[in-house]
């Protein structure tokens, strides 16, 4: 099996002395990161419960993982988020304004901010990791130096597109960083049962690329993970393959019951107490003299107000309107498009409902 | 000076004129490069362009496409070929869930400039599988356009007006017409817009409406139709499968009172369908006849042995045009 890369114990201590960790105002930038998208992440699951939000994909024990791999990208760099990617989307640069409106179910939710290039999130499974492979490839030939990096899960691993896309990317040696969060679970499948292969990280042998298999709750190991990759993609020795072993500690989505399919209590529990990705930074910083209850409190609370405002502008968004639904489908619309629309209008405003 | 070329003659001065022309039109799929595509419509373009714009491919169709999106997303615009039909299947999901849909996704922030050029159609004695015609599927989908040239001079035309659209553009090369016949094709670029029919025969007593290979056939009935039993018939040429004409459908019809449509995909769900459903919204009250549809089977395209027995024929035309004169 690979070995597990590990830069940051989980009690908060480095393995060896490092080079090229992250200075100190990028050290507490991932805590505070990290903690903001816990607090949003969670705010999130409480307004879905509460009806103000659809069916929604928790994150929360990945924030490492997420946080870590973006804040390695620059601006001009593509991001392939799946629907469990919005805290690497936040990191970013995505306002979480636009993330709430998406899972309020607005198709505006999914507009990247300019020059960005985050793009939505992807639904069906594997199949970005294919399109991170031509917008690097167009990158590579237009000579930009950007990269594109796509988030999948293990369950992706299963689909023919991962291995088109890690095969696509050997041979054309794309720019691309392929970002598996192994959270060992595919809605309900373990991972033993997804692959026979004991990692995911040993598959990039096949395609002759490199394949790292790293503490994916180790934000420091992330983060020097990605630079490596991303220092190989600009020097043009193309794609990296990295697989951060992770855990949700929640359920696949709000729709879901993880406990039908694992030891919910106990496993989170256990991730939580032992493995956690914003305590072991936590723990390390404070000993570096760099963090403490108060600063804590202090973001904590302003982090709070932020997500609300974020909330609050979401939720004064403009209605989304039928005829809405008919913007965007072509470049300019089709005559049976137009018509249809047309339909649709008139007859709820005859019936005096608003358009 | 005047040429005639053959259809993948014209396919092929399309490409290498508008990437003469724009250096951001690259080609991709299995076989294109060295090989020049293996019906040969990329022949000698990796010699002229190089590698990096004629790119050999892995065999591998979704990533082909997905490849292809993204690379129309970062500003590139790549033309794909599938090299038949019914190979695109791998790809489908990445035809409808991503290039069709992320103008949509992204409110018009991003979206997939690209073309998808593949043989498709019945007649050319191929193996299983190499034979089909389902427009239908990506008809059907919101976010594509879908166009079938049945001839050398619209294949140009059109092409250069696919490889300059800013949607995905499905575009079907009926095989049979690859190398049937040949035509006057100008040197120069020039279009022929997509959404637009074309009047090929005018008639009196009945319009018929096909596409790509069948509409040699419905030509052909057409003439034969004429000479032995006096029925003038208008034969229309739909080029696009979507969006669809009906300007020219409607035009028609309402010229002619009776229309018949010839496709040679399975009956079920296919275009015809769809075109009945403009005439009897648009020009009912013209017919004089109900519309018929001459089709293929709603069977696998069989082996071909009895291939020619799936495919409409002029013969099957000429009675369905009878039928429905004699109503």
């Amino acid at each position: 099996m690979s070995p597990l890369y590990q830069v940051l114990t989980p009690e908060g201590q480095l393995v060896q002395d490092i080079a090229g960790l992250p200075d100190e105002a990028t050290m507490i930038k991932m805590l505070e990161n990290m903690l903001l998208v816990r607090l949003f992440d969670r705010k999130s699951i409480n307004l879905q419960r509460q009806g103000r939000m659809g069916t929604y994909a928790p994150f929360e024990g990945q924030e490492a993982s997420q946080v870590g791999s973006a804040m390695a990208l620059a601006p001009g760099d593509w991001l392939f988020p799946t629907y469990r990617d919005h805290a690497a989307a936040i990191v970013h640069g995505q306002s979480m304004m636009r993330v709430f409106l998406y899972w309020m179910g607005h198709m505006e939710g999914s507009i990247s901010p300019k020059n960005l290039n985050i793009m939505p999130p992807c639904v069906p499974i594997a199949t970005q990791m294919v399109h991170a492979v031509g917008t690097a490839w167009a990158s590579k030939l237009q000579n930009e130096k950007h990269v594109s990096l796509a988030y999948f899960g293990d369950g992706a691993t299963s689909e023919g597109d991962f291995h088109e896309a890690l095969n696509f990317a050997g041979v054309f040696k794309t720019p691309t960083v392929f970002f598996c969060q192994n959270n060992g679970f595919a809605i309900s499948v373990p991972f033993e049962q997804q692959s026979a292969s004991k990692t995911i990280a040993q598959r990039a042998a096949a395609y002759d690329i490199p394949g790292v298999r790293i503490d994916g709750n180790d934000i420091f190991a992330v983060w020097l993970t990605m630079k490596n990759a991303i220092e190989r993609a600009h020097a043009g020795e193309g794609p990296t393959l990295i697989e951060a072993m992770t855990y949700r500690y929640g359920a696949h989505t709000t729709a879901d019951d993880p406990k039908k399919y694992r030891d919910q209590d106990r496993l989170s529990e256990e991730w939580r107490q032992e493995r956690d990705p914003i305590q072991r930074l936590r723990v390390y910083l404070e000993k570096q003299g760099l963090w403490n209850e108060e600063k804590e409190s202090d973001f904590i609370a302003g982090a709070g107000v932020k997500i609300d405002a974020a909330l609050a502008e979401a939720e004064s968004y403009p209605k989304s309107r039928p005829e809405d639904m008919f913007k965007h489908v072509y470049a300019e619309p089709t005559w049976m498009a137009s018509e249809q629309e047309k339909e649709l209008v008139k007859p709820a405003k005859q019936e005096g409902i608003p358009a | 000076m005047k040429r005639k070329l053959t259809m993948i003659q014209a396919i092929t001065e399309a490409m290498d004129q508008k990437m003469a022309e724009d250096s951001r039109v690259m080609l991709m799929g299995e076989d294109v490069g060295v090989n020049g595509g293996v019906f040969r419509a990329t022949e000698n373009l990796l010699q002229k362009y190089g590698a990096n714009r004629v790119v050999d491919t892995p065999l591998a169709e979704a990533g082909i496409i997905g490849a292809a999106i993204g690379l129309a997303m970062n500003g590139l615009l790549p033309v794909v070929e599938i090299q038949f039909l019914a190979f695109i299947y791998p790809g489908f999901e990445q035809i409808v869930s991503h290039a069709a849909r992320m103008r949509y996704r992204t409110r018009g922030q991003y979206h997939v400039p690209m073309v998808i050029r593949t043989p498709y159609g019945a007649g050319i004695r191929g193996p299983e599988l190499h034979s089909e015609s389902v427009e239908s599927f990506f008809a059907h989908v919101p976010g594509l356009k879908v166009v079938a040239p049945s001839n050398p001079y619209d294949a140009k035309g059109l092409l250069i007006a696919a490889m300059e659209d800013p949607d995905p553009v499905i575009f079907l090369e009926p095989t049979k017409l690859y190398r049937a016949f040949k035509e006057e094709v100008p040197e120069e670029m020039y279009r022929v817009p997509i959404g637009k029919a074309k009047v090929v025969r005018e008639g009196t007593d009945l319009s018929i409406f096909a596409w790509g290979a069948m509409l040699r056939v419905a030509d052909e009935a057409a003439k034969q139709i004429e000479r032995e039993q006096g029925v003038s018939c208008e034969v229309v040429d739909l080029r696009t499968i979507y969006p669809l004409d009906r300007d020219a459908i409607v035009q028609s019809v309402k010229k002619t009172g009776r229309a018949i449509v010839v496709h040679e995909a399975h009956k079920t769900a296919g275009m015809g369908a769809e075109i009945i459903s403009i005439i009897n919204d648009e020009a009912l009250i013209y017919l004089k006849a109900p519309v018929k549809r001459i089709t293929g089977f709603d069977v696998p395209v069989p082996q071909f042995s009895i291939e020619d027995d799936y495919l409409p024929t002029p013969g099957r035309v000429m009675s369905g045009i009878m039928e429905t004169v004699t109503y």
